[in-house]
């Protein structure tokens, strides 16, 4: 492709996760991944789930980047920063090295043309952070929503960029590949970055859009237990009118959302999601109102449209909210032909 | 002698390191390091019982699914549960679907790469299995991952998404299935079977299936379309390099029994030795006179476990614990669940060779085609309309475990309430079982057994493979996922 000169190299590295931000990204499609990449011109120097190179291979890798042999225009580390214990970050040693596997993401972050947390965990400490954080964890820079993180809230990397972080757990195959492709294309600016350095591409949007239980939740149809059918904000937990994402525009594995799936949003791009204060598939309420309401939206009207809205409740949207199934089902308006 | 630290692996999900101590090309001895801990034991303590079922799929995005309905089994068992027919069923394709997929992302990107290496370039079959299968670049992970990708279009409908669904719950599932929504499956699950007909096994999957001894193995392999085939393509392979001679651990094989139908799994619980016994897990215990961990003076069951980190623990190698069926190491995953199950090919390979890395990668294959056309039949009895999920409350004080089968082998949760909170929750997974440390006994683990008097032919002999080939070959046959291992 012309438009690409160089070949981008990519290296992706993983610490405290799970791999399941890899597994997702495996299932894109239309195209694959491989093809995805091939297209933006990037070249994978090395991914764990993927490459042929084991063991002392990769660490030969890894030492050429560092003496500046091979240029290392993007790094994606998945899973978040171990510190633990004490400090020492021994809680990760780099198989096969001495050395806590916190200072090889440091030191390559420093190399680094763009650095990418790929998933809450990189970006902010994610689940690996919750109960008392047991492994010191934290994100590259940030620990929950404070700045700071392994690489400090000063840090850019030589493309004048902050971490990028493409938050999510996991994260939806599309959001790595678009943002790699705006990489790839030097269309990344900050600008392209929300408040907390996520792609505007996939967080300017509310995993409220294009909810299929929008029209139960615009009457305050709410279900009341799992496999219910109507809105999951009154009772079930679900941050959905506050999460940001696209994940019902886009859909995942082809036809699914948290949503459409029958569960509640978590909202997992945000930081300290794994800790909300409460059980996550209950809506903790004061004097009866959810707390957690839009955050745009002036709360007394809120309140008032959904008295309103509640009393106006079709019948068909009151007892299929409550319903695993559609049991009365929209009405037809016919004319009989005279 | 000498020393060699092996590591950090790839093609294995998370973090591993091998130490060998090698003499003239023979391993004398190895120890199996887990290098990473993240300690969700320790963050599930306190939490909401329910909760669990956010923060387990979350240990592994390879194993979600299996860690939600390890939980979801423990749930239920403490809140008296049964799930309606629907979520059985519905529970056992969302596994399935999970499982058969890590079965097909394991043989094409994580072990078939390692015969498109250059330490192979001399053989006679290295250059259609480079071009079939070398890492990134081979025909295979071409095609088979828009095919991965579509066959995850079930986890779309019925669990919302993989990883890391929800839709798993102690009574069934939260996604009600309609009519329309039963067609897409099986138009999905025909569309893959369709590929591994035609692909990975060139036959139809009622006659891999009906595949009983080791010799109608090799008969099948003279079919011209056989032979023709991925797995023909490996078994090639296999007997070209004896990897039937590679690999043996201690040949006891274990499985926790999954996919129940009416409460009866279709592949059964038990222990396989060379005769079929139950399967008591009261007798399990888990050792840590080798890990990185502290106070434990003595193997605990599971409900008695602790896990409190210690870098500095004297003994310590890694930071997994070491799992023991009445003191006996034990090998889980297909191999093992086939033998249990009895099935006559697995059993017929398993008497011969004992547990080696071809078997391991034919149990898995096999398992494809037996898992699959159980699917067909489980999306066939989905009875729209009638329920998915039951309920029930969580007691305030209570004990409870779910045990099931993950791609991997056996996975167990084992968990107790208190005041209404998760006073203990306790997890073993199946690269616990294979990858485990020595025990108090000084008796290795699975892998560290299977690796112990290994020849190595080829270490050392080609640049750029400095990890003996037999080990990579060994370690691989066993699909470990390490971030489960630890959790």
């Amino acid at each position: 492709m012309s438009q690409f000169k160089q070949a981008l190299n990519l290296l992706w590295l993983q610490s405290g996760g799970c791999g399941g931000c890899s597994m997702s990204l495996l299932s894109a499609e239309s195209p694959d991944v491989f093809s995805s990449l091939q297209s933006v011109n990037i070249n994978l120097l090395w991914h764990p789930s993927l490459s042929e190179q084991s063991g002392c291979e990769l660490l030969e890798l890894m030492q050429s980047i560092i003496a500046g042999d091979i240029k290392l225009d993007i790094l994606c580390l998945e899973g978040s920063v171990i510190q633990g214990p004490d400090g020492s970050g021994l809680f990760h040693r780099l198989s096969g090295t001495e050395s806590p596997m916190r200072d090889y993401i440091k030191t390559l972050s420093l190399l680094a043309e763009n650095v990418l947390a790929v998933g809450s965990c990189a970006a902010f400490g994610g689940i690996t952070t919750g109960g008392g954080n047991p492994s010191e964890a934290c994100g590259l820079q940030y620990y929950g929503s404070k700045t700071g993180g392994l690489l400090g809230k000063d840090f850019y990397s030589k493309s004048g960029l902050p971490v990028i972080n493409i938050s999510g757990c996991p994260t939806h195959p599309n959001w790595i590949i678009e943002t790699l492709s705006q990489i790839a294309l030097s269309e990344m600016d900050l600008a392209g970055l929300d408040e907390l350095n996520r792609p505007r591409s996939y967080t300017d949007h509310l995993v409220h859009h294009a909810c299929p239980r929008n029209e139960y939740y615009e009457y305050k149809a709410s279900a009341r237990k799992a496999s219910d059918l109507g809105c999951m904000m009154e009772n079930m937990g679900c941050l959905g009118t506050i999460a940001h994402a696209d994940c019902n525009t886009r859909l995942w594995n082809g036809e699914g959302s948290c949503l459409r799936g029958g569960y509640a949003c978590i909202n997992c791009t945000a930081p300290d999601f794994e800790e909300p204060g409460h059980s996550f598939a209950q809506t903790p309420k004061v004097a009866g109102i959810p707390i957690g309401l839009p955050i745009d939206m002036p709360k007394a009207w809120f309140v008032a449209l959904a008295s309103l809205s509640k009393a106006a409740t079709p019948v068909r949207l009151r007892r299929n909210a409550v319903a695993d199934h559609i049991v009365v089902k929209p009405l037809h308006k016919i004319k009989d032909k005279e | 002698m000498s020393r060699r630290i092996v590591g950090p692996f790839n093609r294995v999900e998370g973090d591993l390191e091998v130490q060998l101590s090698i003499e003239d090309g023979l391993v004398k001895n190895a120890w199996v390091v887990s290098p990473l801990y993240r300690g969700f034991e320790q963050i599930l303590q306190g939490k909401d019982p329910m909760d669990a079922l956010v923060y387990v799929p979350r240990i592994c995005g390879i194993c979600s699914v299996s860690q939600s309905v390890a939980a979801a089994n423990a749930l239920a068992s403490i809140q008296g549960l049964t799930p309606p027919p629907n979520g059985e069923i519905a529970t056992n394709l969302i596994l399935a679907n999970e499982n058969i997929t890590d079965h097909l992302t394991h043989f094409y990107l994580f072990f078939m790469p390692d015969f498109a290496r250059s330490v192979y370039q001399n053989e006679p079959w290295f250059s259609a299995a480079e071009a079939r299968f070398k890492a990134i670049k081979g025909t295979a992970s071409k095609q088979m991952l828009p095919v991965r990708a579509e066959f995850l279009h079930l986890m779309g409908l019925l669990a919302g998404k993989w990883p890391h669904s929800l839709a798993l719950q102690p009574g069934g599932t939260t996604r009600s299935i309609e009519i329309q929504e039963k067609s897409r499956i099986l138009s999905l699950l025909f569309s893959f079977r369709q590929f591994l007909q035609q692909t990975l096994f060139g036959d139809q999957l009622e006659n891999i299936i009906a595949l009983d001894s080791a010799n109608a193995l090799a008969k099948w392999l003279e079919r011209a379309e056989s032979s023709r085939s991925d797995f023909g393509h490996f078994l090639h392979i296999a007997d070209a390099l004896s990897l039937e001679t590679l690999g043996r651990a201690s040949d006891h094989f274990m499985s926790y029994g999954v996919y129940p139908e009416q409460g009866k799994p279709l592949f059964t619980r038990g222990i396989w030795n060379g005769a079929y016994s139950e399967l008591d897990h009261s007798l399990i215990r888990e050792d840590i006179s080798h890990s990185w961990m502290k106070f434990q003076n003595e193997p605990k069951h599971p409900f008695e476990g602790v896990t409190i980190p210690s870098a500095d623990a004297p003994d310590g190698y890694t930071w997994c614990k070491a799992p023991r069926l009445n003191g006996q190491v034990m090998e889980v995953g297909a191999l093992a669940r086939q033998a249990v199950n009895g099935h006559p090919l697995i059993r017929d390979l398993v008497s011969k060779n004992g547990g080696n890395v071809r078997d391991r990668v034919i149990a898995r294959l096999l398992e494809i085609a037996l898992v699959v056309t159980a699917m067909e039949d489980w999306a066939k009895a989905l009875t729209p309309k009638d329920p998915f999920c039951s309920h029930a409350k969580i007691p305030d004080e209570v004990e409870g475990y779910g045990m099931m089968e993950a791609a991997r082998g056996s996975l167990g949760h084992w968990l107790k309430v208190k005041n209404g909170r998760i006073l203990n929750y306790q997890i073993i997974a199946p690269t616990t079982w294979n990858f485990s440390p020595r025990d108090a006994d000084g008796i290795p683990g699975a892998l560290e057994q299977a690796l112990i008097n290994t020849q190595l032919q080829h270490a050392e002999t080609s640049k750029g493979d400095k990890i003996p080939i037999e080990v990579q070959h060994i370690v691989r046959s066993f699909d470990p996922c390490m971030v489960c291992t630890v959790h």
